[in-house]
């Protein structure tokens, strides 16, 4: 490959990574608040708090975190769901802090620290997420109530996953390059062709993975993240009778009887 | 009896996580609404030309009036936590009777008419569209749900097939397809001013005759009045409390509270029914319509207060909705609650010291206490969580000797239904109930052979009526299963005046 035809490749993986990236960033944000700001705007007319249910402002502000931070109902449903989806979750959150190195400049002291644990955590995210998807082919419930979406999920994060890992333990990439590629992209100077995206394939399938995963958030069962905020049998306090929680459109029936 | 068609299924020597057998509770469902009880309430008398139209119409309609709905329809990430906590799962192993697989009926077809995934890539999401067959499909098995709330318990985003089934039967009825148990019932409460269509005189006479024997068993004078203007307690009660045992025996326990108390009150022959039968077909006009009864008798009567007895579903329509649909109740006693539960007011006065009780009356028997699903999941009791658990257990330690608990994952929040629940106490559904009430059926059992237990106690009319037809399939007898206030009203120590 002559010198100059590298530069046209690199030109549009550039173009090309920086566009998806404008797109899916878009799609990302947009969607999820538009999710969001639907689920907020929706009436929730009657009280359905899964009772024995906080009776107060406070005590449902625990009762959500310990669902969020801690899976409590799953915890009680299911140890191995609980241990596989806590594996899961608990390593993404680590290696997506450890990854906010890639976008600051300097680096934060507190996602230095991190940088071991998350490095490490990425390879028990991707033990969790075999496990969830050994138990959603090998148990048969589990499989009845699996789509192909649902598979292609699993796999979609064991490839961002497993990319990811072989970067970090295996071949490693051009870190300083595609970090100064992102930045460029963050601050709106990727098109001045200083700051090509290095051509590493290992790197693009990883890139491409996490800009699918944006894409499809709002519009799949990944809402479950914004949607655990708004469960109203969650986060009710239990005050029916004390309170009257009359909505808008239920106002409207009650009008002509009194 | 009528001889069963069916298999009871076996005790299962340890909970083993069921197998799936597709297509075993498929079926036509329960009998149709006839004509003549759709239009009593308001639906198409049958099946309408347009009900594809009509149900998605119906469906966008209530996506957008329930938040529940919008959230638990799109949050769902299939991890298969519920799909061994259902206890008609448990007992029928239909898989569409595994909690998601049963939203999943209604969750297939929003996609594929309300997200884009579903509209351009329906095979990938399992999107459905709305056929003759998926109709079918929603009116079998969501009258395979009890709407008890197990499953909401057990979700890591608390997805409540309750509130799932409640809207899919509120679209069937908008579309034509109502159920007759349910529909018939509350024509009837319109008409007739109850579920059991007793007219005025009958309960009259039922009372005036219960009145009677006790006064034959104690030689006191124990009045249950009916249309007392001015009392101080209207009691609004299920309509099987007049109807038959074990549930009168609860009423007579009602009336010896009320007369050793020295509280009057009255029963009322307009509101002579508890249960609200508008929220199993999820329809907030018919259960605010059956619900503005209790309110127009508390105020027709002059009452300061007003009581429950002893009624699951009720008590979660009281708790939870009463006082949203058809309050404020500024003209009733601000201080006490409004509703009180009849265990309440019965715990607050034993509490005072206000009630002579005799435990060894009650030595004959050993209790176990039965958790009805509406009032451990959709209600509460005592003004403190958990009240609902900890005040009927202190009402039976009060009254007997001898009181053991079955096993900590079938009580309190975590019970097992009936199997009765949610409208589908029909002769014509019996194989679902006798293969839903498995699980309560094996954690009696334990404590029958670990405890000797005799009696289980339970504070719902569906459930003391599903009990008593269900357990004899189990080897147990119909009359082991008894009202909380039975045992109350039997260790109640009278003093003639």
């Amino acid at each position: 490959m002559g010198e100059v035809e590298k530069d046209t490749l690199m030109g549009f993986w550039t173009a090309f990574f920086a566009i998806s990236f404008y797109l899916a960033t878009l799609l990302f944000v947009g969607g999820v608040i538009y999710r969001i700001y639907q689920y907020a705007t929706t009436p929730a007319p009657l009280k359905v708090p899964t009772m024995p249910a906080p009776m107060t402002q406070k005590g449902v502000i625990v009762r959500v975190l310990s669902e969020v931070v801690l899976f409590r109902s799953l915890f009680r449903s299911n140890k191995w769901i609980w241990l596989l989806g806590m594996m899961f979750h608990g390593a993404l959150l680590l290696v997506i802090v450890r990854h906010l190195r890639y976008f600051t400049e300097p680096v934060w002291s507190w996602v230095a620290l991190a940088q071991p644990f998350g490095k490490y955590g990425g390879l028990v995210m991707l033990l969790g997420l075999l496990g969830l998807l050994g138990r959603r082919i090998v148990i048969e419930r589990i499989r009845y109530i699996s789509n192909p979406s649902d598979y292609l999920m699993l796999i979609l994060l064991l490839v961002i996953g497993t990319s990811g890992a072989l970067m970090s333990f295996v071949t490693h990439i051009d870190i300083i390059h595609f970090k100064a590629f992102m930045l460029s992209v963050m601050y709106l100077d990727v098109f001045s062709g200083q700051y090509p995206i290095p051509i590493d394939t290992i790197l693009l399938v990883h890139l491409a993975s996490v800009i699918v995963l944006m894409i499809i958030f709002p519009f799949s069962k990944l809402l479950h993240a914004p949607g655990v905020f708004f469960s109203p049998s969650r986060n009710q306090v239990d005050n029916s009778r004390e309170k009257r929680h009359v909505a808008p459109w239920a106002l409207e029936l009650e009008t002509p009887k009194n | 009896m009528a001889k069963a068609n069916f298999e009871t299924p076996a005790f299962r020597p340890y909970p083993v996580i069921p197998i799936i057998k597709k297509d075993v509770m498929r079926g036509p469902g329960p009998y149709l609404a006839k004509p003549d009880m759709q239009r009593d309430l308001g639906f198409p008398e049958e099946l309408v030309d347009d009900w594809h139209d009509k149900a998605i119409a119906k469906m966008g309609d209530l996506l957008g009036k329930y938040r529940s709905l919008r959230v638990y329809l799109d949050s769902c990430v299939k991890c298969g936590a519920c799909t061994d906590k259902c206890h008609y799962m448990i007992g029928t192993n239909d898989p569409k009777n595994m909690p998601v697989a049963r939203q999943d009926l209604l969750r297939n077809v929003y996609r594929r008419y309300f997200t884009w995934p579903g509209k351009l890539f329906p095979k990938l999401v399992g999107a459905q569209d709305l056929t003759k067959d998926v109709l079918d499909d929603w009116y079998n098995y969501y009258h395979q749900c009890s709407q008890c709330r197990r499953c909401s318990v057990f979700c890591p985003y608390g997805i409540d097939t309750a509130d799932i089934s409640m809207a899919a039967r509120e679209i069937l009825d908008v579309v034509g397809k109502g159920q007759k148990y349910c529909n018939e019932i509350i024509a009837k409460v319109y008409k007739i001013g109850n579920n059991l269509g007793l007219p005025d005189k009958a309960l009259r006479n039922t009372v005036e005759g219960l009145e009677e024997d006790i006064k034959d068993e104690t030689g006191v004078d124990v009045r249950l009045p009916v249309d007392v203007e001015g009392a101080d307690v209207l009691l609004v009660t299920p309509s099987a409390d007049f109807f038959a045992e074990p549930h009168i025996d609860g009423l007579i326990g009602y009336a010896k509270v009320f007369h050793q108390a020295g509280i009057s009150w009255t029963l009322s022959s307009h509101a002579s029914e508890a249960a609200n039968f508008g929220m199993f077909i999820g329809s907030y006009e018919n259960m605010q319509r059956v619900s503005l009864r209790v309110q127009k008798a508390a105020r027709d009567l002059k009452v300061k207060r007003l009581v429950f007895g002893e009624c699951g579903h009720a008590w979660r329509v009281a708790y939870s909705f009463l006082n949203t649909l058809v309050g404020p109740f500024d003209f009733l006693d601000q201080r006490y609650p409004i509703p009180q539960h009849i265990c309440e007011f019965t715990y607050d006065l034993i509490q005072k010291g206000a009630l002579t009780l005799d435990k060894s009356r009650n030595d004959h028997r050993r209790l176990t206490f039965h958790d009805s699903c509406n009032v451990a999941r959709g209600s509460s009791m005592g003004g403190v969580p958990g009240g609902q658990f900890t005040i009927p257990r202190e009402l039976i330690k009060a009254s007997c000797n001898y009181f053991y608990d079955m096993p900590s994952d079938t009580i309190c929040d975590q019970t097992y239904c009936c199997g009765g629940g949610g409208g589908l106490l029909t002769d014509d559904l019996m194989e679902l109930r006798v293969k839903g009430a498995l699980p309560r059926m094996e954690a009696l059992k334990s404590v029958v052979d670990n405890h000797g237990v005799t009696h289980m106690a339970s504070i719902c009319a569906i459930c003391k009526t599903q009990f008593s037809k269900v357990m004899p399939y189990y080897g147990f007898e119909m009359d082991q299963i008894i009202s909380v206030h039975q045992l109350i009203g039997d260790a109640i120590v009278l003093s003639p005046e």
